[in-house]
């Protein structure tokens, strides 16, 4: 252990360990907006600076060890002037327009400032804007880029996409697309982690309320929404409202506060996927020479785009099941059209997603199946999203009670539920897997649920017998693990039968669509949300859903038959980027 | 009323010439690295602020210069004002009164002119193709070796791990250690605060102190053959790195020893033989074969080995010379100086111990020449030059060494003719003038002074090596002005699987650039069969700390005292001592973590 002082605190810290985790272990917080431990330590930012004695200029708490004996100020007055200085001059860099800022009372910066007492700036403004499309899923404004870097460096070291690089030099250096490409030309993966470490307003995702609002206005149109998995894990993040009081009910009642004619669960055809996929590894793991192995899950869009630009070779290998969402808006607008006796063309539905790429892959043209010149999914909404529309109905959100998700698709099972986790989808999918191979039904908690891999193991893997069969197993999130990983299996060092890849580190709870706390990583805390509704779930096997039963019977036939075929799956080599 | 005033009145305060010769010296360090539009812009600003004023051009033309270029930086420049630009500065150079101005605009028609694809990245794309690397020690070096890294395991005491830093990118440590000429060294950021570091002064003392350090073990054999012509320090570097991927190497060498240049080129109190080996035996530990007296060309076919083996790479150096091209070369006591070095290590060397000796030439191998022939006991050595003294291509301190030990320095004299009087020589010169620059040098031009005339008993000729092209080209290889023509990778024009390095590639070179062109051809080869093998180290690089900051100043290599090291053929560079190691290790800035190298390229034992 290394004994050292921090603003007359004496404290013993691991060696190696940062002076700004020292602090921390001492119960004093050092500003940083551009330090992510292990991820951006490149002290750029330079609000972390602290006084060591003996050294004649501030040190970087952020990237510089502890050393025996080190005696450090954190709050003396050339800390406090150099700090407010340097804020100063990154504010003269900044559009500081908060009023407008979509990340205004949730900004690093904004908080950074307020905390010094910054009433006032010294610098004239400076900033670069631009322009940037629109209507591209991910934006991005230049006037409020810090360069912080965080966004390169998470897009580059935690996700393997490299979209993002430093542009330009000296003092006009900027962040932009790698080798001055267009984003589209990137390898984007849209997954939305450079958007959710952004500690200030410089990345987000298109807001796409507008054209919600229009059809909830209209009174000739039937509005739906449905809420994935996840959703319900972070719902009341943004709202202020405590883990404790973001019941899954009052999600629901203020999902229909806001208008909605019903509200569903994706829940439901998260059990529906979890028939469909279930049934075609049982087919693939019978049929084995007409297959391309391991099987991979196929409901995270951020994942889809990954092997399509990055590892085509693997896109046969891709289960063929549409994600819960996408099946649903099929269903809903084809049997649930039929059953309100609408045309589909009047039905407009939102899913409510912890995504960014669901924006895309709902806009995909390949992907509508339910009816000509109407897309199965209308809008895709962020979490972010829906606690601004809240905010704008202002609903009162600590007042509201109870509510139930409409039937005839409330019901769903806790395997739907973990959905939203890393390791949720093998276990939801192995459960009913189970139950079709034995004809029994097994304990939940078969592979494990919503497990997220340890920190130091990239992916989690499991061998299980199932009725005399072996079925490896392995689960992985974020796309740098997922790209080691198809590196092991390509050199054979891993094998595998099914493998689940979510691209949000965690999975969705995880999600570039969550609310964004600077500086906490939420996904495992929420998944544990998820695991607990799991549990106290009265159903929690997917295959037992008494609805989807009735759907079958009255309209998809089989699973894997041709009705279900036609509107639960889809070939996403097919899909256009 | 005074008179006249003592000048000294107006000398600037000290903090002026700090600010002059801080920028000096941070340009020096980093000379147009980042994007070459912004230093443009930077450039007339300054000069601008040594404009008089006096004259339209200068006054206002550089200063509207530099707005135009921060337009164009700024992403709102157009085309139109690129070419107000080109206008403005061709007036300005046509116009100016005085160098002030129209040395400036010839700057900025020069920058326009060599960098037209910067100017069109900005004007049309808003972008920079510039880019800043991170730790400048490590990307100038040819090699890419991770010096802070080894530097830091120096100063730690840990001087193995400091060789197997090195030879993570480089498997001649020791050679390096003596010989280089440290590209590292000139871009050292060091240089802004006082001085660069002593990099190679600091890797000497690593090597002095340490005893064998194993190489690493080799990777599972591949089953495939790669022959290796030459071995020299390209050819050996290749054979090592490709040996450590797993694959079975044969270097042919036609001499009975390996090192090529290194070995029949670099004289023994540059480069003593114990260190050489240090560093050829560690190589062959590898389990590198090795065939000794075979001349390919002569005594194994080409096509035998393009034929034999996988792949082949052909790193034959430049070992003939080229000729004065003046009447009466021919002279029986006229020798080419690669042949005088070789002969002097390998035995027949021309007897010169007591004569009078002219060596011919202003590079290194020139001096290698005039320091030989007074450790052989010349009774005097010549170097006679064509152009200036500062023009030589020598380094600057071989030649001052060489001076030193006694050497008289004769330039801007031009060889016209050989004549023989008797058992005598006699070098017959023409007098030069400097003229005009050409490449960063005056180019000598005939003065109307008489002829010169230089006796001696043993005139050497340094003026440049040749490739041995010939018996390669018949084989179907293709070169052009003396050197094989090769792509980006190293490989041959025309042939798959055949590649060319080192100074029968690109003309005679550093040994830094022949090793350079070793690794990137080992990674080619191995890539080209079909691999991917990395070549990497684990070693715990001591963190950076901060005791750095204030100026201090740098330690030099000093050598043995000029009159006691001219009569040897031991090593003549004293080592720095373990202080003063200490001392200039601790100079280090840690680029590697401090600045952008905490972002991008900081640390790397792997390729």
């Amino acid at each position: 252990m290394v004994k050292l002082t921090i603003d007359n605190k004496s404290i013993e810290v691991a060696p190696k360990t940062h002076i700004i985790d020292a602090a921390l272990q001492a119960g004093i917080k050092i500003p940083t907006l551009c330090y992510m431990r292990k991820t951006n330590e490149i002290g750029s930012c330079r609000v972390c600076v602290v006084e060591v004695e003996g050294q004649d200029r501030l040190m970087a708490s952020c990237n510089n060890e502890v050393a025996e004996g080190m005696i450090i100020h954190s709050r003396s007055k050339k800390v406090r002037d150099a700090v407010r200085a340097n804020t100063e001059l990154i504010l003269s860099n900044h559009r500081a327009e908060c009023t407008t800022c979509i990340r205004s009372t949730n900004c690093s910066l904004q908080s950074l400032t307020q905390t010094l007492g910054i009433t006032e700036e010294s610098y004239d403004k400076n900033y670069t804007q631009k322009p940037w499309d629109k209507n591209f899923v991910l934006q991005r404004d230049g006037s409020k880029c810090i360069k912080c870097l965080r966004c390169v460096q998470v897009c580059g070291k935690i996700q393997n996409c490299n979209v993002w690089d430093i542009t330009n030099t000296g003092s006009r250096v900027d962040v932009g697309v790698v080798d001055g490409k267009q984003l589209d030309e990137a390898t984007c993966s849209l997954c939305g982690q450079c958007i959710t470490h952004c500690p200030v307003g410089a990345l987000s995702a298109r807001d796409d309320t507008a054209s919600i609002l229009g059809a909830l206005d209209n009174p000739e149109i039937i509005t739906i929404i449905q809420a994935a998995p996840a959703t319900r894990s972070a719902w009341g993040e943004d709202l202020g409202l405590s883990a404790d009081e973001a019941t899954v009910g009052r999600f629901v009642s203020a999902l229909k506060g806001l208008g909605f004619d019903y509200v569903f669960d994706t829940d439901t055809a998260a059990d529906l996927t979890i028939i469909e996929e279930a049934h075609e590894f049982l087919e693939r793991f019978t049929h084995k020479d007409d297959y391309q192995w391991p099987m991979f899950t196929s409901c995270c869009p951020g994942w889809l785009r990954y092997v399509k630009q990055q590892a085509p070779e693997f896109l046969p290998n891709l289960s063929s099941a549409k994600s819960p969402h996408q099946m649903f808006g099929a269903l809903l607008k084809t049997y649930y059209a039929q059953k309100l006796d609408v045309d589909p063309s009047r039905i407009y539905i939102v899913s409510l997603m912890p995504c960014v790429a669901k924006k895309y892959e709902a806009a995909v043209p390949e992907v509508n199946d339910a009816a000509e010149g109407v897309r199965d999914i209308d809008a895709v909404i962020t979490v972010r999203e829906f606690a601004r529309m809240v905010k704008q109905r202002a609903l009162d959100v600590q007042n509201l009670s109870e509510a139930l998700w409409d039937d005839p698709f409330g019901e769903a099972s806790g395997a739907g539920v973990i959905f939203g986790a890393s390791g949720g989808v093998m276990e939801a999918a192995l459960r009913s897997a189970y139950f079709y191979l034995t004809g029994n039904n097994p304990e939940p908690g078969i592979f494990k649920a919503a497990t997220v891999p340890e920190e130091e193991t990239q992916w989690a893997a499991k061998t299980l017998e199932i009725a005399g069969a072996t079925v490896r197993v392995i689960v992985a999130s974020g796309l740098r693990n997922t790209t080691d990983l198809l590196a092991a299996l390509k050199a054979g060092e891993v094998e595998a039968d099914f493998i689940e890849i979510m691209a949000c580190p965690g999975g969705c709870a995880g999600g570039g669509g969550q609310p964004i706390r600077t500086d906490h990583e939420l996904a495992v805390p929420r998944s544990k949300i998820l695991s607990k509704l799991d549990e106290d779930a009265p159903l929690r096997l997917s295959h037992e859903n008494e609805s989807l039963k009735k759907a079958y019977a009255e309209f998809l036939g089989e699973p894997l038959g041709h009705t279900a075929h036609h509107l639960l799956h889809t070939n996403q080599a097919e899909w256009s980027i | 009323m005074t008179r006249l005033f003592l000048d000294g009145i107006y000398e600037r305060p000290e903090a002026t010439r700090d600010v002059w010769a801080t920028t000096v010296r941070r340009l020096t360090a980093d000379p147009l690295t980042n994007c070459p539009v912004d230093y443009t812009a930077a450039a007339l600003r300054l000069y601008s602020a040594q404009s008089c004023g006096k004259c339209v051009p200068c006054r206002i033309g550089l200063a509207r210069m530099a707005q135009i270029l921060e337009d164009i930086l700024d992403g709102v420049g157009t085309q139109e004002d690129l070419d107000l630009l080109k206008r403005t500065a061709q007036t300005v150079w046509d116009t100016a009164d005085c160098a002030i101005g129209y040395g400036a605009a010839r700057i900025a028609l020069e920058s326009i002119r060599a960098y037209g694809d910067d100017y069109q990245a900005h004007l049309t794309e808003d972008r920079c193709l510039g880019a800043f690397r991170s730790v400048p020690c490590k990307t100038h070096c040819p090699a890419h070796i991770d010096i802070p890294g080894y530097i830091a395991l120096v100063k730690a005491g840990r001087h193995a791990d400091a060789v197997r830093v090195v030879r993570n990118n480089n498997p001649f440590p020791s050679v390096c250690a003596y010989i280089c000429e440290h590209p590292c060294e000139a871009a050292c950021r060091r240089g802004m605060v006082d001085a660069p570091l002593n990099i190679r002064g600091i890797k000497l003392s690593a090597v002095a102190n340490v005893g064998e350090v194993p190489v690493p073990d080799t990777l599972p054999a591949t089953g495939k053959r790669i022959a290796v012509v030459g071995g020299g320090p390209s050819g050996l570097t290749a054979a090592y790195y490709l040996t450590l991927m797993g694959h079975a190497v044969t270097v042919f060498e036609k001499n009975p020893t390996l090192g090529g240049m290194l070995r029949y080129g670099i004289p023994r109190y540059r480069l003593p033989e114990e260190n050489l080996d240090y560093d050829i035996n560690a190589i062959l530990t590898t389990g590198v074969e090795v065939k000794f007296g075979v001349e390919v060309g002569k005594d194994i076919a080409i096509e035998e080995l393009a034929t034999g083996y996988d792949s082949v790479y052909v790193a034959i150096g430049a070992q003939s010379w080229k000729l004065i091209r003046i009447p009466g070369e021919d002279a029986p006591n006229a020798y080419p100086a690669v042949d005088f070095l070789h002969a002097v290590e390998s035995g027949g060397a021309p007897e010169v111990a007591g004569k009078d000796v002219v060596v011919v030439g202003g590079g290194n191998v020139a001096m290698d020449a005039c320091r030989t022939a007074l450790r052989l006991g010349a009774a005097s050595v010549k170097c006679v030059y064509r152009r200036r003294r500062d023009d030589m291509t020598a380094l600057p301190a071989e030649v001052e060494a060489a001076a030193e030990e006694g050497t008289d320095m004769i330039t801007l004299q031009a060889p016209v003719r050989l004549e023989i009087e008797g058992d005598k020589t006699i070098l017959v010169t023409l007098p030069q003038i400097p003229g005009p620059y050409v490449d960063g040098r005056p180019k000598p031009v005939a003065s109307k002074a008489p002829e010169q005339r230089f006796v001696c008993d043993v005139l050497i000729s340094a003026v440049g090596q040749d490739i041995v092209t010939g018996p390669f080209e018949e084989f179907g290889m293709k070169a052009a002005r003396g050197r094989f023509v090769f792509d980006e990778t190293g490989e041959a024009s025309g042939y798959e699987n055949v590649y060319v390095g080192g100074d029968c590639a690109t003309g005679p070179s550093t040994v830094i650039r022949a090793i350079e062109a070793g690794k990137v051809v080992a990674a080619n080869i191995d890539k080209k069969l079909g691999f991917h093998h990395k070549v990497e180290e684990e070693i715990d690089i001591p963190v950076a700390t901060f005791e750095n900051v204030g100026s201090c100043g740098r330690v030099n290599i000093s050598e043995r005292p000029a009159s006691e090291r001219a009569k040897d053929f031991l090593g003549t560079e004293i080592f720095l001592t373990g202080e003063e190691t200490q001392t200039e290790a601790t100079r280090c800035l840690r680029c590697d973590h401090f600045g952008y190298g905490a972002f991008r390229e900081g640390r790397s034992l792997k390729w």
